[in-house]
Parts: structure tokens; C-alpha cells; sequence
């Protein structure tokens, strides 16, 4: 240290409310004590290996770090062996700046700009306290985004509830919405889309997946790592307490067991986002003023996280001072203070010259920042409480060398009959009555429903530079206001498909948010994902893990764009029965020139309607089997990048050159929810013709399809366009009127239509 | 001589750069005025804008009235110093009894983020002369605490002095007594209102280029001030 290590009073006494620590010294003088290492989650095997490693027992705190460091959340041990195919087939860029493994992908957008971007997973803590889980999930991600050295500029969220109807549904969704709204508002980042989904695997277990996308110039990023011996360690941000004290371990890595989750709830974090705003303001002044070596937020994991990964990363070691973090609880012993995941604190280093300037933007911005240690040149992560050692280890083995497992991977025997289930034995509607009562089941579910319910609750215009959100296909945000350079959001993912086949459900479920990219005139270019499975220590959900990841990593090398980094959930399940494997994946695109962008409402009467791609009769997994004979079964829809490439293309070209009006990607509920989705966004009724069977046209959910919406005056350069880029066009009618009219099947009226999709979540949940 | 208008950011400000950007699309300079500093730095009016101050801890705007910035403002709007607060700024203005009434949770007991129309009741105050009274603007709502409260003496008094500045037009989105969503003081000088001008600039980030007009009627004030 470089300042002397002076005791206060306050110290003093909080060090009367703890018990002596266990010191390595006594770690060394009784081998044999028994510590509580199952409890903190780590197996025989593991506690073993923690020994070897240091060559005796560890020190209470000692095992508080590995306990959560190795844990599943932190750790990826069970997912690291195979997440390496994304590295492996990763498709040749020069886009990225940062890749897997920073806090965030980072990504050249042009113009001197980058962004960063990533989604991560908060379930467990939103099915325990949904408004505080849920809301702590959106502050997580916004300082990892923060931490690289972006402005964070927006969020997006990927929802996933038990059925609308039942009960828990209605204590967990408006308390997941409430905490995102009262977080995501108060920090000031518009929320520009994301997901919203009902079924009943996630009952138990809902899916809270956060997504934040941040700006930076190139030359601003930052890094996470501990360099230059005496540089001082900072931590800023709030007082640590003894909240979320093993969040990452016994929360997040471990299943539920059934009854009394509410005995987790002290591992649930409290969020302040008004100290994140602050946080948040303050860090981006510190970067502008050159006072920053290196960063990393204190997420999971807190304190024992940052300090064993800024020195592992800057391949030095660190002296910290743990006595001199601030609590809010003086009674926190030097274990629970490493293991709180108290929100709102990032820990900097800072060279000696600094500190003063520094500590002066903390004070401007009322950010308590304290200097609790140093830079050393010895390669061990040492830690003192009230002066005894009561840490001493290489930070990279807690960081870096965890445990790496090869869990067996089994096909479930079940498989080949939930395939051989084909939906092509449902009922399909059999006249024009029935066509439309089946869209209007689809348009007035929770699932195809209006989501105004939801994200009304949420801020998208705030910072100003919102172009489109939900119901938007994608978000889409100007980033430089002279030139219009944007970048555009999407996230997709279907539990029904992956199901079936997690290889082709994951690539569906990047085609899904590459196309919606594309259909607000972007060009996909990088992406996120969040991996929600059930246990990897069941064979069958690795398999589904396995195959999904797989299928995400071929499909990135076949459409050309990298992963740049992600989050696995893993143990989502309640008892033995998982979830339907669910990969969330999020794409980002690059506008240049938002001004051009293409929303996907039909709002001009008397211009063409044209269906993009080719329509098969592919209802496995889809919502119409869903909703109509709750029937989940077959193969999921053929997937074919070549033509998602190629559809893409020309949604962009097509945007950028204005031949197109509006875009509306088809997904769940197929031809006939978009189409009812674009014309009551819009305003503007249709008349179409289907150009083959009815039912198929309207509710199959084939994929690399969309519809759009052509100029008048531009019909010609369109089809040659499409014609060039080998996309099938097919006209299927005009826009006017207020009636949606499919000839010689149904007529149903804009304001009936309305009427169902508005009040779909209402009538659920008031 | 270009116009100052000043926009302070207090700890929780969020709106400050959207208020900024609509002042330069105005045509004026926007001045940055800190929570903390007890000078309005020679400005020609002043926006408190919208978000959290103080994390709205205690009660919306509570906190920030106390604020250094504030112990001048509030002498400067009595003076005749054009003062404009939006949503958070509303309240706060109503917490510093620069205008009458008070911010409630709303009647959903939800957060409203949501296109709304006003109409202009006011077109003679400092932020308004810009419009046509009677005129409807298309403008964003965004807030949990906007339903406008006051008692029915202090609403008798707004309605014979014209001192209401808006309306809700299409529904009332938020419980607000009256449909009010704006007033203004009995001078037109301080005027506040829930939905957020600044947001309805241009077409391409809002939902109209409606709300301009309250940034270049400032403008029109200060020159003949």
C-alpha cells in the first residue's frame, strides 16, 4: 500500500462484530478442519482439486472465491469444451475489436464508431423476487456494456413466462415488467424491442434475458486487466452489503427443488439505478479524462470476481486491502464480503498520480470510490482483513483454470417420437370461417397478441435517438446524427422448434433475428446469444446444448457472422423436467443511413403486397399447431442460410434505394399474423390473393420469407431485384380500405382485428 | 444575438440532452447549468428537463428543489426568466411552488410510455405563443407519477386566469384531474407539463415534429424581453 494502512474507529468496531477470521496461517495449522464446501456448491472433487492447487486447505475466504469462480455461472465449465466451435468456425471479420471472453464483443461499425453488445441471463433471482431479479438482470448487463469502455445507449429484453393464464404467470410477469420498467427508466437507456412468450415448461422457471447495446469511438476501449505494479485498485459505486451472497453458485447453478425458493430470496440482489446512472456518468467522465487502466464491473461473483480476473487478465498480481471495502452491514466477515453481489460497483485501476483527479469525478458525481489495494509484480491475488492474510492465491486459478467437464451427452429415446408426431394429421381449417377464426385465435393470443401491455411500461424514447422499436421487427438506433449511421437489434428464439431439433430450432433462431435485422434496411453483422438449458448434468439437455450450439455455430460461419460473445443458463428446471431448450439469439446490424429505414406497418393505400421466398406446408412447432390443437410435434421448418442471405440482400438494397416501402419478417403465425400485424400497425386494410391452399399460405411458418410492401411506381426495379438476388417474389394484392380481404376465403374488419390483438394482455393481466 | 437557454442536469437528469438537442434545433444555444452550481451563467431561460432526479427518493422533484441551481432559479422566474419544466422538471417546478398542484402516481398504478395528443389551451405564455390555441400537437407521454392534482379553489383559479397551458385530448392517459397536462403561472413565464416536447422534434425519433414550436416560442419571448 502506498497509503498507510491506518485503522479507523469505524473499522475498529466493525472488526469487533466478526469473528476472527481463518487466516492462511491457520489454514496451514489445521489441514484438517472441515469446511462447508457442498454448501457453497463445489463438489469432493472439486474442494480437492482447490487443495492441490494451493497445497493445503483453503481459508474460509479462499474457499468463498472458488466456490464462486468455478461455479457453473462463472465458470462455463460445463459448456467451455464445446462454446470453443464459435472460436473454431468463426467466420473470417475485420469487424471485431474485442471477441469472446471480454465482458462484451466489441465491433467496428464504420465511421470511427464501435458497439458492444451482449444479452445475459437472470432467471433464477426473477422467479425468486421477480421485480428485484428482473430488474438487477437489466443493471448486470448495462455495466458489463460500461465496463468496456461504451456509453450504454439501449436495452432489450427477452421475456419467457408460463401459460397467460395460470396464476404464478400473474404474480412473476408483472413483477419481471415492473423491475425492468422502474430499472431500464430510471437509468435513462430506451428499451427498443425484444420478446415476449408464454409456455408452460417455463412455469417454473421463466426466462429474464437482458440485452444492452453500448457506443464507443475506437480508440475509447477498454479493457479488463490489472497492469503496472503499484497501480491502486479503486472500487467505486455503491456500499457493499449482504445481499446476493452467493447468487452465482447457489442461485444461479443449482436447480429449484420444488417448494421454499423463497429461503433463496437473501441471494436476490437489490438494485439502485439511480447509483447506476450515476455510475454510469461518472465512469464516462473518468474514461474521457485518461484516469483509467483497466475496468471490470462487479457482477456475479462481486468482489472475488474482479480482483481474481483483473489480475489474471493483466497476468500480475494484487494486495487488496478487504477491510477497507465499504459496507452497508459492518457485521460482513471477509468471505461474504468477496461472495455479495451488492449491485451498482465496478472496480478500476488507477496509476498513483491519478488517484487524487480521480476520487475528484467520483466526489462530483456523489459516487463513494475507495482505494482498497494495489498492483503487484508477484503473480499471487493476496488479501488482508484488519492486517492478518487471509488470501493468497494465482488469480488465474480461480479465474481461469477452473474445473473444465466433458458431461455424457445422450439422444433422448423420446425424440424420435415427438418427430414422428407430424402435424400433418391435425385439422386443418376447412373454409373461410374457419380461416379466420383461426387468425383471429392467433392475433388475440397472448403469444400473437399486441405487447403494448409490456413495453408501455418501458421508456423508448429517452437519449432521442430511437428510429424504430417494438412492435418494430427490430430495434434500430442513430448513432451519428449528420452522416445517419444506426445500428439495428433483434433477438429470437423458439423453445417449440428446438425442441423438435435443436440444431435446426438455434439456426431458425438466428435467421429469425438476421431477417428481422435486415427488414429494417440493416446488414447483419455480429452476434450475441444467451443459452437457456436445463441441467447439463441430465445427457439429454446436453445433447439439446450440444446440437444448439452446434447449429449456432455453423449457421454464423455459413451467414458470415461472428458470435462475439454470450452468456449459458444452465439448471433451468424445477425437480427432473426442464425446460424446452431455448437459445435466445441476438443479431446486430449497421444502417447507413437510418433515415431510409423500413418499419413494418402498411400505412400507404393502393401499393403492392409481395410475399419474399418460398412457402412449404411446415406447421411443426409452429403457433398455429400450438394455439389451435395444442400440438407440438414433426419437424421444425427446413432452414436454408443460402436464402436468408440472399433475402437479406435484398430487403437492404431494396430499402436503401426506397423501392420499398415497409418489411415485416414472417415468423410465428406465418403469412397471416404478419399481414394482420402490418395492416393494423399501419392503419390500412388489403385485399390479397393466395396463390395455393389457404391454411398453408396463411399459418405455415416456413422460414427466409417476408412480406414487404412495394412503391407505387417501383414494382419493376423490384422484381428485377429480387429476380438478380434469386429471391421467389410473389404479388399477393394491394392495400386499402379498412378490411383485410383474402378472395374467395374471408373478410374480417381492421377495427375487429384491432380489437382482438389490443386486447390480448389486458384481458389477462388488467 | 443567438439565445442562451440554459438545461440543468441535476444527479438523475436523463432528458438533459434530448432538451439540448430541441434548444440548438430551435435555433438557440443550449447552455449546460449543473445541479451543484449556484449560477444560471447569464442565461436567457432555462429548461429543467425530464428523468429522476435524486433517484425521485422521497418523492418526485422533493429532493432537487433544494438544489444550489434552484435558489436562483427561483428568484430569476419571478424576475420574468422564461422557465420550462418537462415531466420531472413539472414536478419539480410544483415542489418549488412555482406552479400550483402536485404530480400523483397514475390511475393505472403503472408507468405510461405511450404517443399522446394535447391540446394547446394557452397560446399567449413564453413556451407556447408559438401555437394557435386550440391547436393539437401529437407528443410522448412517459412518467409514473403525471396525474395532475390540485384543489378545486387552485383549479377555479387556472381555469378563470387561463393557467392551464394543455390538455389531454384523446382519453386521459394518467388520471389527471381535469385532462390537465401542462400549466403555466399567472406572468406565462413558468411553465410546466408531463408530456415531453422535446421528444416530438422530428418525425424520424418521435412521433411528430409538433413539440419545436415551444422551443422557438421561447426564442420570440426572450427578444422582446
Amino acid at each position: 500500500m502506498t497509503s498507510p494502512d491506518v485503522s479507523t474507529r469505524a473499522d475498529a468496531a466493525a472488526a469487533s462484530l466478526t469473528p476472527p477470521p481463518d487466516t492462511v496461517a491457520d489454514a496451514q495449522a489445521t489441514p484438517g478442519r472441515p469446511q462447508p464446501f457442498a454448501a457453497l456448491g463445489l463438489t469432493a472433487d472439486e474442494f480437492e482439486r482447490v487443495r492441490a492447487v494451493l497445497g493445503r486447505r483453503p481459508t474460509d475466504a479462499e474457499l468463498a472465491i472458488y466456490s464462486v469462480m468455478w461455479s457453473e455461472h462463472c465458470s462455463y465449465k460445463s459448456s467451455r469444451r464445446h462454446l470453443r466451435q464459435f472460436a473454431d468456425k468463426a467466420p473470417a471479420t475485420d469487424v471485431l475489436l474485442a471477441g469472446m471472453g471480454q465482458n462484451a464483443g466489441v465491433v467496428d461499425i464504420g465511421q470511427g464508431y464501435a458497439v458492444t453488445f451482449k444479452i445475459e441471463s437472470h432467471n433464477h433471482p426473477s422467479y425468486v423476487e421477480p421485480y428485484q431479479g428482473a430488474a438487477t438482470g437489466v443493471g448486470g448487463i448495462v455495466r458489463d456494456i460500461l465496463a468496456m469502455g461504451a456509453r450504454p445507449v439501449a436495452v432489450m429484453d427477452a421475456l419467457r413466462f408460463g401459460p397467460a393464464d395460470a396464476p404464478d404467470t400473474h404474480r412473476v410477469l408483472p413483477g419481471v415488467v415492473g423491475g425492468i420498467s422502474f430499472y431500464g427508466n430510471c437509468l435513462g437507456l430506451p428499451n427498443i424491442g425484444g420478446e415476449l412468450a408464454f409456455d408452460p415448461c417455463y412455469l417454473g422457471n421463466p426466462l429474464v434475458n437482458a440485452l444492452c447495446v453500448g457506443v464507443l469511438r475506437h480508440e475509447d476501449l477498454k479493457l479488463a486487466a490489472a497492469t503496472g505494479p503499484g497501480n491502486q485498485v479503486i472500487l467505486l459505486g455503491s456500499r457493499t452489503g449482504p445481499d446476493g451472497i452467493g447468487g452465482a453458485s447457489v442461485l444461479a447453478s443449482a436447480s429449484f427443488g420444488g417448494a421454499g425458493e423463497g429461503a433463496k430470496r437473501p441471494s436476490v440482489q437489490v438494485g439502485d439505478p439511480f447509483m447506476e446512472k450515476l455510475l454510469v456518468e461518472c465512469c464516462l467522465e473518468l474514461y474521457a479524462a485518461g484516469l483509467v487502466v483497466g475496468i471490470q464491473d462487479l457482477g456475479a461473483a462481486g468482489v472475488a470476481c474482479a480482483t481474481t480476473e483483473l489480475s489474471a487478465g493483466g497476468g500480475t498480481g494484487m494486495r487488496v486491502s478487504l477491510d477497507r471495502v465499504p459496507l452497508r452491514d459492518a457485521s460482513l466477515g471477509p468471505a461474504e464480503i468477496l461472495m455479495s453481489e451488492s449491485q451498482e460497483r465496478m472496480m478500476a485501476i488507477v496509476q498513483p498520480a491519478d488517484v487524487a483527479p480521480f476520487l475528484a469525478i467520483c466526489a462530483k458525481w456523489d459516487v463513494p470510490a475507495t482505494v482498497i489495494g494495489e498492483v503487484t509484480d508477484t503473480g499471487r491475488l493476496e488479501m488482508t482483513w484488519h492486517g492478518a492474510q487471509v488470501v493468497d492465491i494465482p488469480p488465474g486459478s480461480a479465474a481461469d483454470d477452473g474445473p473444465v467437464y466433458d458431461r455424457p451427452v445422450r439422444r433422448p429415446r423420446s425424440q424420435d417420437a415427438l418427430i414422428g408426431d407430424d402435424p400433418a394429421r391435425l385439422r386443418r381449417p376447412a373454409d373461410g370461417a374457419e380461416l379466420r377464426a383461426d387468425l383471429l385465435l392467433l392475433l388475440g393470443s397472448a403469444e400473437g397478441g399486441d405487447k403494448s401491455w409490456v413495453t408501455e411500461q418501458y421508456d423508448c424514447y429517452v437519449r432521442g435517438d430511437t428510429v424504430l422499436a417494438t412492435p418494430h421487427d427490430a430495434g434500430l438506433l442513430r448513432i451519428d446524427e449528420l452522416t445517419g449511421l444506426g445500428v439495428a437489434l433483434a433477438t429470437d428464439g423458439n423453445g417449440r422448434f428446438c425442441d423438435l431439433d435443436p440444431y435446426t430450432g438455434t439456426q431458425l433462431a438466428l435467421a429469425e433475428a438476421y431477417r428481422n435485422v435486415a427488414a429494417s434496411g440493416a446488414r447483419p453483422l455480429a452476434v450475441t446469444n444467451c443459452l437457456n438449458f436445463g441441467s447439463p448434468e441430465d445427457p439429454a439437455v446436453m445433447w439439446q446444448f450440444t446440437e444448439a450450439v452446434r447449429g449456432l455455430a455453423d449457421g454464423c460461419q455459413q451467414l458470415g457472422v461472428p458470435v462475439t460473445g454470450g452468456n449459458v443458463s444452465f439448471y433451468n428446471q424445477t425437480g427432473s423436467v426442464a425446460i424446452r431448450p431455448t437459445p435466445v439469439v441476438g443479431v446486430l446490424g449497421v444502417h447507413d443511413d437510418v433515415r431510409r429505414r423500413l418499419a413494418s406497418g402498411f400505412s400507404v393505400p393502393d401499393a403492392t403486397i409481395v410475399l419474399l421466398g418460398e412457402t412449404r406446408p411446415e406447421f411443426g412447432g409452429s403457433l398455429w399447431a400450438w394455439l389451435r390443437h395444442h400440438h407440438i410435434g414433426g419437424r421444425p421448418p427446413a432452414v436454408d442460410l443460402m436464402t436468408e442471405q440472399s433475402l437479406a440482400e435484398v430487403l437492404v438494397t431494396a430499402g436503401a434505394r426506397q423501392l420499398i416501402l415497409a418489411a415485416h419478417d414472417l415468423s410465428d403465425g406465418g403469412l397471416g399474423l404478419a399481414v394482420a400485424e402490418a395492416c393494423v400497425a399501419g392503419g390500412c386494410g388489403c385485399v390479397i390473393t393466395l396463390p395455393g391452399d389457404a391454411a398453408t399460405f396463411l399459418f405455415s411458418e416456413s422460414a427466409a420469407r417476408a412480406v414487404v410492401l412495394v412503391s407505387p411506381a417501383a414494382e419493376e426495379s423490384f422484381s428485377r431485384l429480387c429476380a438478380a438476388s434469386g429471391v421467389r417474389a410473389t404479388e399477393l394484392g394491394r392495400t386499402g380500405g379498412d378490411v383485410i380481404e383474402v378472395t374467395g376465403q374471408f373478410a374480417v374488419s381492421l377495427a375487429e382485428l384491432a380489437e382482438a390483438h389490443r386486447r390480448a394482455l389486458p384481458a389477462l393481466f388488467g | 444575438m443567438t439565445a442562451r437557454i440554459g438545461v440543468v442536469t441535476f444527479p438523475g437528469s436523463l432528458d438533459d440532452r434530448d432538451a439540448c438537442r430541441a434548444v440548438q434545433r430551435a435555433g438557440a444555444q443550449p447552455v449546460e447549468l449543473w445541479h451543484g452550481d449556484a449560477s444560471l451563467h447569464g442565461v436567457d431561460g432555462v429548461i429543467l428537463p425530464g428523468g429522476f432526479s435524486y433517484g425521485d427518493y422521497l418523492r418526485c422533484g422533493a429532493i432537487a428543489r433544494f438544489a444550489p441551481v434552484m435558489g436562483e432559479i427561483v428568484p430569476a422566474a419571478a424576475r420574468g426568466l422564461p422557465v420550462l419544466g418537462i415531466c420531472n422538471g413539472f414536478q419539480i417546478l410544483c415542489e418549488a411552488h412555482l406552479l400550483p398542484g402536485a404530480l400523483t402516481r397514475n390511475a393505472a398504478r403503472r408507468f405510461v410510455n405511450r404517443e399522446v395528443r394535447i391540446r394547446i389551451e394557452n397560446a399567449s405564455s413564453a413556451w407556447t405563443s408559438g401555437y394557435q390555441p386550440g391547436q393539437e400537437l401529437a407528443v410522448v407521454l412517459k412518467s409514473g407519477e403525471g396525474a395532475y392534482m390540485a384543489d378545486q379553489a387552485t383549479l377555479a383559479e387556472l381555469e378563470s386566469r387561463g393557467g392551464i397551458l394543455c390538455r389531454y385530448a384523446d382519453g386521459n392517459p394518467n388520471g389527471s384531474v381535469a385532462g390537465i397536462a401542462g400549466v403555466v403561472s399567472e406572468a406565462g413565464n413558468v411553465a410546466g407539463l408531463m408530456p415531453h416536447p422535446e421528444h416530438a422534434i422530428d418525425a424520424l425519433t418521435g412521433p411528430s415534429a409538433d413539440g419545436l414550436a415551444f422551443f422557438t416560442s421561447v426564442l420570440q419571448a426572450v427578444a422582446l424581453a
